[in-house]
């Protein structure tokens, strides 16, 4: 299943910091209510990172204790950015509703891959950001990644802030 | 905002896994030499211990110095991640129960070193793990031995101490081939001469207590993981599966990449326990430091001594594979181009008591079951380090009655040829005499 066009544009390290570092709305469409599901621990990551999490899933009314919608259309209020579980066939709809919610970002999560839903987001304005976990990225340039050993690929002799 | 640069080995092998800390500003790693950590609140302890969070909560699991180890290794092998033991041989145990269970098949090399031969052949029989022996050389044999409960393969990058070059890409792909993992010790190529990831190994393993630290100071090792692996197949429902160990978490669809190794520290060193000190990470760092800079005089040394070996009359079977007439050329060429290690054996005429008598004739020498160290070390492994391996293990590891181990130090050339040649004097004297002293 290897993608026939090149992921590495929409993988950006600069890019990946420029949206982590500005966003503060974060709705995630296919987001679990189960516990030990990937989404639900990005979700809960998310939240104790300080970014308002919104869940979008048509099956649930609230998860992580918040109010659950139906669709991105329903979300009320500006979305910085949408953030997806969901099957890769799936994303050229919720790009379009990306698109129409003008949300800032696209964020396509691990093997979340679609050329077309891409090609979308991008044209209708949004930056997007393909096959790349967002609590990864957000733990590599902010958080405490480093703490379990993972290579985290940076390399600065810059003091950081207190985390 | 950090630019994206592809950093040169010997800037990463500096800096790779630290920050300046960021409470004291501390340019040295500092050595965190606490067991654990005050949690924020309640919410935060949990969040650790469920994992849902990346927190410090116990230093038998995670540690910040170990950490910074954990990191520049990963990052110096091109791994995902990293997790460090309190020794090479702790690391191989807990790579291989993370995987494997009972009813398990694993193929291995047969030349690796004597503790790993004595482990995979004791241990994995405990645990219900059955085991074939290969010769690494013969790709067939690597093919022939698959059966369908075969769940990995196993080799050096360069055999100890017979000097075999593993066909890396060859034997990973008849791993990937079977959908299996293929596990490679590259302890004695660093990552300096080789990056067994580069060319399709799943996970790599280290004796950190040799080269890494390099100066025989302390004993570690350390598991790196590429991250490609598909533990979710079908064939590993060890790691894909929900977890009784933890609350039905499943590791490889929660975790993806990063799903073998939360296995490996959350369950595996968790309940092993076989956890590296701050203090040894904290040496092993400053090893690393100089990797490249050691690792380049090893080598050059190394081959100096290899061909002064070759042309010496009490000498055969010089096992180096740098030299010009190595059976392995194609391979170094491939694989090791930097140099081929450090570490190599010949066999001295005269057989078991000349080999002693050989090694009571150095001074500058040292005579320990180790590799790896700046000093030059020298063995003889029938009578030490493969002592437990029968005559046939013995000849499928590459070792005679008479094979001397050497592991070239970075000494001036110079001074280890003349103190070979002390050796090579007393073997000579001693057949002279036709006595053998005792």
């Amino acid at each position: 299943m290897t993608p026939a066009f090149d992921l590495r544009r929409y993988q950006d390290p600069l890019t990946i910091q420029r949206v982590i570092h500005t966003a503060k709305t974060v709705a995630v469409v296919g987001l679990s209510s189960n516990p030990l599901r990937a989404s639900y621990f990005v979700g809960f990551y998310l939240e104790r990172h300080g970014y308002r999490v919104i869940p979008v899933n048509p099956r649930e009314t609230e998860i992580l204790g918040l109010r659950c919608y139906p669709r991105l259309a329903d979300v009320p209020g500006h979305v910085d950015i949408v953030n997806v579980f969901r099957a890769p066939d799936a994303l050229p709809g919720i790009a379009e509703e990306a698109v129409a919610i003008r949300a800032g970002t696209l964020w396509c999560q691990f093997t979340v891959i679609n050329e077309q839903g891409a090609r979308i987001a991008e044209a209708g304005g949004l930056t997007v950001v393909m096959d790349r976990c967002i609590k990864v990225e957000h733990a590599r340039y902010v958080g405490r990644m480093h703490w379990l050993g993972f290579n985290t690929q940076r390399i600065t002799s810059i003091r950081g802030g207190l985390q | 905002m950090e630019e994206s640069r592809s950093f040169g080995f010997d800037t990463r092998q500096v800096h790779a896994g630290q920050r300046p800390d960021p409470n004291t500003g501390a340019r040295a790693v500092p050595i965190f030499q606490t067991t654990s950590y005050v949690f924020e609140d309640p919410e935060s302890a949990a969040a650790y211990f469920n994992l849902q969070e990346y927190g410090n909560t116990y230093s038998r699991i995670m540690n910040p110095t170990v950490a910074v180890f954990e990191e520049r290794m990963a990052n110096l092998e091109n791994g995902c991640g990293a997790v460090a033991f309190a020794s090479g041989i702790a690391a191989q145990a807990a790579a291989l129960f993370t995987l494997l269970t009972p009813g398990d098949h694993v193929v291995s090399s047969s030349a690796l070193y004597g503790g790993t031969v004595n482990q995979l052949k004791h241990l994995l029989r405990k645990m219900s793990v059955e085991l074939t022996w290969v010769d690494p050389d013969d790709l067939d044999a690597w093919k022939a031995a698959v059966r369908p409960n075969t769940k990995a393969f196993y080799g050096e990058t360069i055999g100890n101490p017979g000097g075999n070059v593993l066909d890396i890409e060859a034997v990973a792909a008849i791993a990937h081939a079977h959908r299996a993992p293929l596990l490679v010790d590259n302890t004695f190529a660093t990552p300096y001469l080789c990056r067994p990831i580069d060319w399709g190994a799943d996970i790599v393993l280290h004796s950190a207590t040799k080269f890494i630290g390099g100066h025989g100071t302390s004993i570690g090792g350390i598991v790196v993981d590429s991250g490609q692996f598909d533990w979710s197949n079908g064939r590993y429902p060890v790691i894909a599966d929900p977890s009784p160990a933890y609350h039905g978490l499943q590791f490889h669809e929660t975790f993806g990449t990063y799903g073998y190794l939360m296995k490996l520290r959350a369950e595996t060193l968790r309940d092993l326990g076989a956890a590296m000190s701050p203090f040894n990470a904290f040496l092993f760092l400053q090893g690393l430091e100089t990797l490249s800079l050691r690792m380049a005089r090893h080598v050059q040394n190394a081959a100096a001594i290899a061909s002064y070996l070759e042309s010496h009359d009490l000498a055969s079977n010089v096992t180096y594979p740098g030299l010009g007439g190595s059976r392995y050329r194609s391979l170094v060429d491939k694989y090791l181009p930097r140099g081929t290690g450090a570490v190599f054996s010949f066999d001295c005429r005269g057989g078991r008591a000349a080999g002693q008598d050989f090694i009571r004739g150095v001074s500058l020498w040292s005579h320990l079951a180790n590799v790896g160290d700046a000093k030059s070390l020298i063995i003889h492994p029938a009578s030490t380090t493969h002592r437990q391996l029968n005559d046939e293990e013995l000849r499928a590891a590459g070792v005679g009655p008479g094979t001397i181990r050497l592991s070239v130090g970075i000494e001036d050339p110079g001074d280890l040829i003349w103190d070979l040649d002390q050796g090579f004097a007393r073997v000579a004297a001693s057949a002279a005499a036709g006595v053998t002293s005792r």
